[in-house]
């Protein structure tokens, strides 16, 4: 069976290791919060301005001077700061936040990421996201596998206006979980239930199979 | 002290004029100047260029310039929240520059710091570095942007003395420190104007010399763009 997005975001919740200051990104990265271990020490950064960003809050105590980059009402936690927008990009641009998690149109095998722009559609824009794919080292993509007419969104070299070249390291779809080396994807682990070949069938990219490859565990 | 104190918003846009390029803080509806936003709606200044991260939504914030059709170009880095904006962009009605958050921010504290250009890796290899000058530095490529030029900065905070200094609250400080300063005029409004000496000078996040304009905002709305709560 294919991941839901939750359970892609569970896959990606094992990646965040204690100590890391993490920024995710809209959409199925939001998710990843709910499943990071309880035991561990992590922050969130939320680019328009805090570290430390807490659960939504309870119903009646909302704040509109509190919001994370969705502009969705937030909490802080204790220990949390606030700062101006300068500041939160030193800290992504200065590389001090350690693991981006971003959502993508499109991923090629040389780890450039399309996510901000479909010509002749709505340009909404690019927010912070090029500012986070240009610096950060540890960039892992939440995305689904195909588009909803089953074209793979891995791809040899993305069709769609870029946000970033040569940048992303690790890709986690509802199919597999795929690391970007040598311009190449390489198939780290299947989706439970998820055969090598439909995996196969739907990158349309260079994937490498080394061996016997895995099945995830969530 | 000096006393940068203006009675109301009407004076404290003084000198306002059509096609003047202006700086507003904000992050989505947070944190946004909403009496000088709607003092430019009452004067409708034509032509404008505005930079702001994004640009309202419908009938709240920057929304209600562009439903007077008083902005000519928007320089942001997120506009998706406002069909009156689509409709102008897609029209061609609206210019529109699109660009990475980061380097809005940091063209805005260039401005305020006296810096004329700075290397940024944002954008490198994307449309936004087209015709742009790049330079390697540690063997990453980086591209050349420029301090923004703005005759006004509209920035707002949560409390502000006489002397100007500002102090804000939670996520609606955003880009509002980075503007301050960095126009030739910069206006602040404030939910709370204190006397010099009432606030603490160590808990001081923007010092009076930014600021040209203070005063006392009114009725404040304060919308909430996305409600997400949890239950009890």
């Amino acid at each position: 069976m294919a991941l839901s997005k939750e359970q892609i975001a569970q896959r990606i919740a094992q990646e965040v290791k204690a100590g890391y200051y993490v920024n995710l990104g809209i959409g199925i990265p939001t998710l990843v919060a709910n499943f990071v271990r309880e035991d561990i020490e992590v922050e969130f950064q939320s680019e328009n301005g805090i570290l430390g960003m807490g659960p939504f809050p309870f119903e009646g105590e909302e704040d509109p001077d509190l919001i994370n980059a969705g502009k969705q009402t937030i909490t802080a936690m204790a220990g949390a700061s606030f700062f101006d927008s300068a500041t939160s990009f030193a800290m992504i641009r200065g590389q001090h936040v350690d693991l981006t998690i971003l959502g993508a149109m499109e991923v090629s095998q040389n780890g450039d990421i399309a996510n901000w722009k479909i010509p002749g559609k709505m340009v909404k824009g690019m927010g912070g996201a090029m500012d986070l794919v240009a610096s950060a080292e540890n960039i892992i993509v939440a995305m689904m596998h195909t588009n909803r007419a089953g074209a793979s969104k891995l791809l040899k070299q993305c069709s769609l206006p870029l946000t970033g070249v040569n940048c992303v390291k690790k890709i986690v779809s509802n199919l597999a979980v795929i690391e970007v080396v040598d311009g190449k994807f390489k198939l780290l682990e299947r989706a439970p239930g998820v055969s090598v070949s439909e995996i196969q069938e739907a990158t349309e990219g260079d994937l490498i199979i080394d061996g016997d490859i895995p099945e995830m565990k969530l | 002290m000096i006393n940068k104190t203006v009675s109301n918003v009407s004076e404290a846009c003084q000198g306002v004029s059509d096609n003047m390029t202006f700086m507003l803080g904000g992050f989505g509806l947070s944190g946004i100047p909403e009496n000088a936003i709607a003092q430019l709606v009452a004067l409708n200044v034509k032509g404008v260029t505005c930079i702001s991260n994004n640009a309202g939504v419908d009938n709240f914030g920057l929304g209600q310039l562009l439903q007077k059709h008083q902005i000519k170009k928007m320089i942001s880095s997120y506009v998706g929240e406002n069909a009156e904006f689509e409709r102008q962009m897609l029209s061609g009605e609206l210019e529109v520059d699109l660009i990475p958050q980061g380097t809005l921010a940091q063209r805005c504290q260039a401005a305020k710091s006296g810096i004329p250009a700075f290397y940024t890796p944002a954008g490198y290899g994307t449309e936004v570095g087209e015709g742009k000058e790049t330079k390697e530095f540690n063997g990453k490529m980086h591209l050349l942007e420029h301090a923004f030029k703005a005759d006004f900065a509209f920035v707002k905070a949560w409390k502000g003395d006489t002397a100007g200094n500002l102090v804000f609250k939670g996520t609606a400080r955003n880009f509002n420190p980075n503007m301050a300063g960095a126009a030739k005029i910069t206006v602040a409004e404030v939910e709370e104007l204190v006397e010099a000496g009432e606030l603490d000078p160590n808990h001081i996040h923007v010092p009076g010399i930014f600021v040209q304009r203070i005063f006392q905002g009114e009725q404040y709305e304060k919308r909430i763009e996305q409600l997400t709560v949890r239950k009890k």
